[in-house]
């Protein structure tokens, strides 16, 4: 089975899609906006992916996670035959590399270091990505309408978030936790979707404006990290979505001054 | 002493090392993966002009360390906080036998902390209680993803540990830091998770739990552990350079810290030989907290000076001059901090 010359580039786009869909769970990214992905060659029906990491001792149990992903991503490609998924330059990849060859799972690969699964793990970086995307969206609120109090933030409903990069990543990750879509469905909820009592709010706001900083510094420092290691690396990272934090308060302002 | 604009500064670095990392002192590819990590944060986070060769990092010497610190950096007194890395290196990565010579010979500017590995079990314990009189420890380095035979890290809360600890409690090791590491075991959960801190402070109540780089890449979680017991601090090893690649993000750690834990318990590392002590010290006095970001106070003199070396020094019970002390803060111990201030709507 040969595939015609034209095809190619085409493929090549599909396989690269299919790797936007693999997500660096502590970062809340595509391992192709981070620069992740060294090399995608596809011959035929044949796909070769190498990732790279910002460190040699990224931690071992995203590094699978994000290998074992692509790989799956890339087999779930109706047109694909064999695929080969590689870590380069990590303390593990000879381990990483051996297991995903041979489709042995995380327990295969880790053995002894390995007790279930990595489903806990992926299940808590969600709920941590939905948290900072919760904060983006009622920060960003809060600053569009100074009059608010901060405790009414409790009641905001999905409709009343202004349509956007912000309110659209939100959603995403509450349909990863399965929370409702619905207009009239509170945005200030626990993982399990429920909301908090007004006293409450203040706290708990305070609580997901650390864990968005945390994950968001995480992301600034593994990008350069990224780049200092593999110069040249920088052209095949995507800049990460702004963020409100990172936004003067002054100018958001002025902003609304000239536009109302 | 740091003296500008007629305040002066007692400064601390409570996190340096005296490493080896040298091609002969490798045991095999990951010493070599080790020290560019290293090498890779250094050249990442440092200004242009203080960036070393290569050659340099791998091994600076008991005379340079000294002068990068004492002459060059301000320090009055820094803490070696070893890690041992023996499955990396031949003779470890901390060069214990060179840093503690250099502490005994200079004790009123170097303290020497040593390292333990609750896998060694009872032999260990008797290494512990021998290093405790041998270096008259006050603190222990402990690196939560340190490799050891087949196993390639451990938690606080395991039984083993909770026996150091009270073996730390039984010679008057007090001051416990910790660092944790990609690895633990199983490798199912997450490494970088804190909360055997957590468990181990609220057990230990008598020991100080120093959570290295604040708790990064899980600031949040060491802000929510340390709001709750009053024996959990953090150190800014890794997060003080933040300071000149992103100085926003820098605002946002050290405006959390000080909301979250307060200005008693955070204490100032340059993490040598990642990074020197002179431009760190000398930025931080002169950073503060962008005027836009109204959501967190700004940073006062004596939070500086707290926090580049009084706090640390009261730890380890250094002599401070009495022109150079500050009463605490006296708010209390736990609990966030500054709580009308949560409220964005207000400013």
């Amino acid at each position: 089975m040969s595939v015609a010359p034209t095809l190619a580039p085409v493929l090549e786009d599909a396989a690269r899609a299919a790797l936007g869909g693999v997500v660096d769970p502590e970062l809340d990214e595509p391992i192709t906006d981070l620069g992740f992905v060294r090399l995608l060659a596809v011959d035929g029906h044949d796909v070769v992916v190498h990732l790279r990491l910002p460190t040699s001792f990224c931690s071992p149990s995203f590094a699978y996670l994000m290998a074992s992903d692509a790989k799956d991503a890339l087999t779930a490609l109706p047109w694909t035959r064999r695929v080969v998924v590689e870590l380069d330059d990590h303390h593990d990849s000879d381990l990483i590399n051996a297991g995903l060859a041979a489709d042995a799972g995380y327990r295969g690969t880790f053995r002894h270091e390995a007790e279930q699964d990595l489903e806990g793990l992926r299940t808590t970086f969600r709920r941590k990505a939905h948290t900072a995307a919760m904060e983006r969206c009622l920060t960003a609120l809060l600053r569009t309408q100074p009059e608010r109090h901060v405790t009414s933030l409790g009641l905001v409903t999905l409709a009343d978030l202004p349509p956007g990069e912000h309110t659209d990543a939100l959603r995403r990750r509450r349909a990863a936790l399965g929370l409702p879509d619905e207009p009239d469905a509170l945005v200030m909820v626990d993982h399990d979707g429920r909301g908090y009592p007004p006293e409450e709010v203040p706290l708990r706001l305070r609580r997901a404006r650390s864990t968005r900083i945390s994950i968001d510094g995480n992301a600034h420092f593994c990008r350069g990290l990224l780049r200092t290691r593999y110069p040249g690396s920088e052209t095949d990272q995507t800049p990460r979505a702004d963020d409100p934090a990172f936004i003067p308060l002054t100018a958001l302002q002025t902003h609304k001054e000239h536009t109302s | 002493m740091y003296t500008k604009d007629g305040e002066s500064y007692f400064i601390v670095d409570a996190h340096v090392a005296l490493w080896d990392a040298r091609p002969e002192n490798q045991r095999n590819i990951h010493g070599k993966q080790f020290i560019d990590c290293f090498y890779d944060y250094h050249r990442n986070l440092s200004p242009e002009s203080e960036v070393w060769s290569y050659d340099e990092y791998l091994y600076q010497g008991g005379e340079r360390l000294m002068k990068d610190l004492f002459e060059d950096g301000y320090v009055d007194h820094a803490i070696f906080q070893p890690a041992y890395l023996n499955e990396f290196y031949n003779t470890g990565f901390g060069q214990s036998e060179e840093a503690s010579a250099l502490a005994k010979a200079h004790p009123d500017k170097l303290t020497y902390n040593h390292n333990f590995d609750p896998r060694n079990g009872e032999e260990g314990l008797d290494r512990l209680r021998a290093d405790a009189e041998r270096f008259g420890l006050k603190g222990v380095k402990l690196y939560t993803a340190e490799w050891h035979g087949d196993s390639r890290g451990w938690k606080l809360d395991d039984p083993w540990a909770r026996r150091y600890f009270e073996v730390c409690r039984e010679v008057g090791i007090t001051n416990i830091h910790v660092h944790k590491g990609p690895t633990i075991r199983p490798l199912d959960r997450d490494a970088f998770d804190v909360a055997d801190i957590d468990h181990v402070a609220s057990d230990f109540t008598d020991l100080n739990f120093i959570v290295e780089h604040v708790g990064l890449p899980r600031l949040e979680d060491f802000c929510w552990i340390a709001t709750q017991e009053p024996n959990v601090h953090g150190g800014l090893a890794v997060a003080m350079p933040f300071m000149h690649t992103r100085p926003r993000y820098f605002a946002q750690i050290l405006g959390e810290l000080l909301y979250w834990i307060g200005e008693d318990r955070i204490q100032f590392a340059s993490d040598y030989a990642i990074w020197t002590p002179k431009w760190l010290v000398e930025r931080f006095v002169d950073f503060q907290i962008p005027e836009d970001m109204t959501e967190y106070a700004p940073i006062t003199t004596a939070q500086k000076r707290k926090i580049l070396g009084l706090n640390a020094a009261k730890m380890y019970d250094l002599d401070v001059p009495a022109d150079l002390r500050l009463p605490g803060a006296g708010e209390p111990d736990t609990g966030p901090r500054q709580p009308e201030r949560a409220d964005l709507a207000k400013v």
